[in-house]
């Protein structure tokens, strides 16, 4: 079972900066980790690989410092990492970066399952996934939250929909996207961070990945962000301090009148 | 008579159409209005509700194409994305847009990427920029903290997403006339490698936590998985459905589908009650943009109290059993 694992690098907090004249993200000063939500992708390919054999590739596109998030998925236990990277790259949106990313998987060419995180928490868009399984024409299911069996031919996951979770039946190769449920990752070793510290890792370019130079970058990118606007989240609200029975029933008193005010709740009927 | 060139993608549970489905053309119809153009809906599934298709056109919609066949009965994203792309081509629509629902948020990238046009997820504004009559699509992004407005200048259709909730179907006017195209199906629309063989229900909940007008959410301060029948029961009154933090669903105290914030769900209800949530900056990421904020917490310097537009500083288990209690009162006589 070779799996590839796509990943993104995303920054730590929610401080992050974005340069206004381009409207892309500022880097630099920001402490990078990999997006949470693609530590499940992470963890169920080792997983998978730990049961059935084989090996786990992670991949992602990002400037060079985002080795470091390849090297924490190769500390869990992945094999092998790629970095795409160059200038040529910035500005991608999500079309591009599928394109990109699907260009690469194609390039390692011997594989059975690609996971991916359900969105990256930065950008949050989770187009990329279901773009690059465009991309390949591979079958493709989204929000898994578990893989119910596995073989060379097939997988069998639960996706989770507004509804429930429906089954699903995929031929391989196919692309999972997959949701927190799906496992529970796992910690570095020591052994595995010092084995992360020596593995070499390829930078991959857009000449090295033969790309068409008009589908990347900015330039390739359909979408263009033209203006960014820092939206005022505080809320100036009304405030009851509940101590005692008299204080509660005033509180619930004003409650209901807001609530009220607002057509939330009138005269006991819901909206 | 030239065709409809503003879309909306219809969805449908079973037989029925969702609610998604009457909120679109609401957003649709604004545009179409300022680009001169009709509004058409697709609907993709099989034996849809004929009063359902017409309920669309009451809200709103010119037309609307059906593409029914029971090989079409449930989300199949590559049979979808094949009717989708077959329409696009015969009918060249300027914009499509579609709810931010895990069909939706799978339909439009796998479809953008193989028409090799721009889509933007997750919109709170859609307009069209009079000089050019490009669509402006604005969405918050990096956890809500900036809102960035997004142009598909050269590339059509231009393709977004709008998220369930965030905008109420235009009122019903059965004076409205529409024209309802059933399509003739054909069989290379039918992908057939993936094939659907379950369905599991989520239990005590009628609706998706994202489709919910109240979403009542507890936090650690319940202490233990049993006491969010507290929180139960006050959603119960108001119809509405429980939500949680990352920490209660990490603690297993409720599964992971209910869970609001970053790594969770981002909701848009008219009201969020946020009970015993401190108020994390990944939390507040899946929630601040909610219509009204109410807070019940012990601590006054929680930062959830600052997204509040009402707080109650105090023991949620006295108040909260209060304010159902009340609640409950008040429906019982009316």
């Amino acid at each position: 079972m070779n799996i590839v694992i796509l990943i993104k690098q995303v920054p730590e907090t929610s401080n992050v900066k974005m340069d206004e004249e381009t409207g892309t993200m500022v880097r630099e000063g920001v402490e990078s980790i990999i997006n949470p939500l693609d530590l499940y992708a992470v963890e169920t390919g080792i997983t998978l690989k730990e049961k059935y054999g084989g090996r786990v590739t992670v991949i992602t596109m990002g400037p060079v410092s985002a080795e470091k998030a390849l090297r924490e998925a190769l500390a869990m236990g992945c094999d092998h990492g790629i970095l795409i990277s160059g200038k040529e790259f910035a500005g991608s949106d999500t079309f591009a970066t599928a394109y990109v990313l699907a260009q690469a998987v194609k390039e390692i060419n011997n594989y059975d399952l690609i996971l991916a995180g359900e969105r990256a928490t930065d950008g949050d868009t989770g187009q990329v996934g279901p773009g690059v399984a465009a991309f390949l024409n591979l079958p493709l299911a989204t929000y898994a939250s578990n893989i119910v069996s596995i073989n060379s031919n097939a997988v069998t996951v639960e996706r989770l929909t507004e509804e429930g979770y429906e089954t699903l039946e995929l031929p391989l190769p196919a692309l999972l996207t997959v949701v927190k449920e799906i496992s529970f990752p796992r910690l570095p070793t020591l052994r595995g961070k010092q084995r992360a510290r020596t593995v070499e890792i390829p930078h991959w370019t857009a000449d090295r990945l033969k790309l068409d130079k008009e589908k990347i970058g900015l330039k390739g990118s359909p979408t263009r962000v033209v203006k960014i606007e820092h939206p005022q989240v505080l809320r100036q609200g009304e405030m009851y301090r509940v101590t005692d029975e008299e204080s509660l029933s005033q509180a619930l008193n004003e409650l209901e009148r807001f609530l009220q005010s607002k057509d939330l709740f009138v005269g006991g009927k819901n909206l | 008579m030239n065709s409809a060139k503003v879309w909306t993608i219809s969805e449908a549970d079973g037989r029925r159409l969702k609610t998604v489905s009457y909120e679109l053309p609401a957003r649709g119809r604004v545009l179409a209005d300022k680009l001169g153009t009709r509004l058409a809906s697709v609907v993709i599934g099989d034996k849809i509700d004929h009063y359902d298709l017409q309920e669309l056109i009451y809200r709103g919609v010119d037309e609307v194409y059906v593409a029914e066949h029971p090989q079409l009965d449930g989300f199949i994203v590559e049979n979808y994305s094949n009717v989708l792309l077959d329409l696009i081509k015969t009918f060249s629509p300027e914009i499509i847009i579609a709810g931010a629902t895990t069909a939706g948020r799978t339909l439009m990238p796998h479809v953008a990427v193989r028409l090799q046009t721009g889509l933007t997820a997750d919109c709170t504004e859609l307009d069209i920029e009079v000089e050019t009559g490009n669509l402006l699509q604005t969405r918050p992004a990096i956890g809500g903290n900036i809102l960035a407005t997004i142009k598909t200048p050269q590339h059509r259709p231009q393709m977004a997403t709008v998220r369930p909730k965030s905008t109420k179907p235009l009122s019903r006017d059965v004076t409205r006339k529409g024209k309802i195209k059933k399509l003739n199906f054909k069989s290379d629309w039918i992908d057939g490698r993936v094939k659907k063989s379950g369905f599991r229900k989520i239990e005590d909940t009628g609706a998706g936590i994202q489709e919910a007008d109240v979403v009542i959410a507890g936090g650690r301060g319940l202490k233990k998985a049993e006491n969010f029948v507290l929180l139960r029961e006050l959603a119960k009154v108001f119809g509405g459905v429980i939500g949680v933090t990352r920490d209660v669903v990490d603690r297993g105290w409720v599964p992971y589908p209910y869970q609001v914030g970053l790594s969770g769900k981002t909701v848009t209800p008219r009201l969020y009650l946020a009970v015993g949530i401190s108020g994390a900056i990944q939390h507040l990421a899946g929630m601040k943009t909610a219509g009204v904020i109410v807070a019940v917490n012990t601590d006054p310097d929680a930062p959830i109290f600052k997204v509040a537009d009402f707080g109650i500083i105090g023991d949620l288990f006295t108040v909260i059993p209060a304010l159902t209690e009340r609640l409950k009162k008040g429906s019982g006589e009316k």
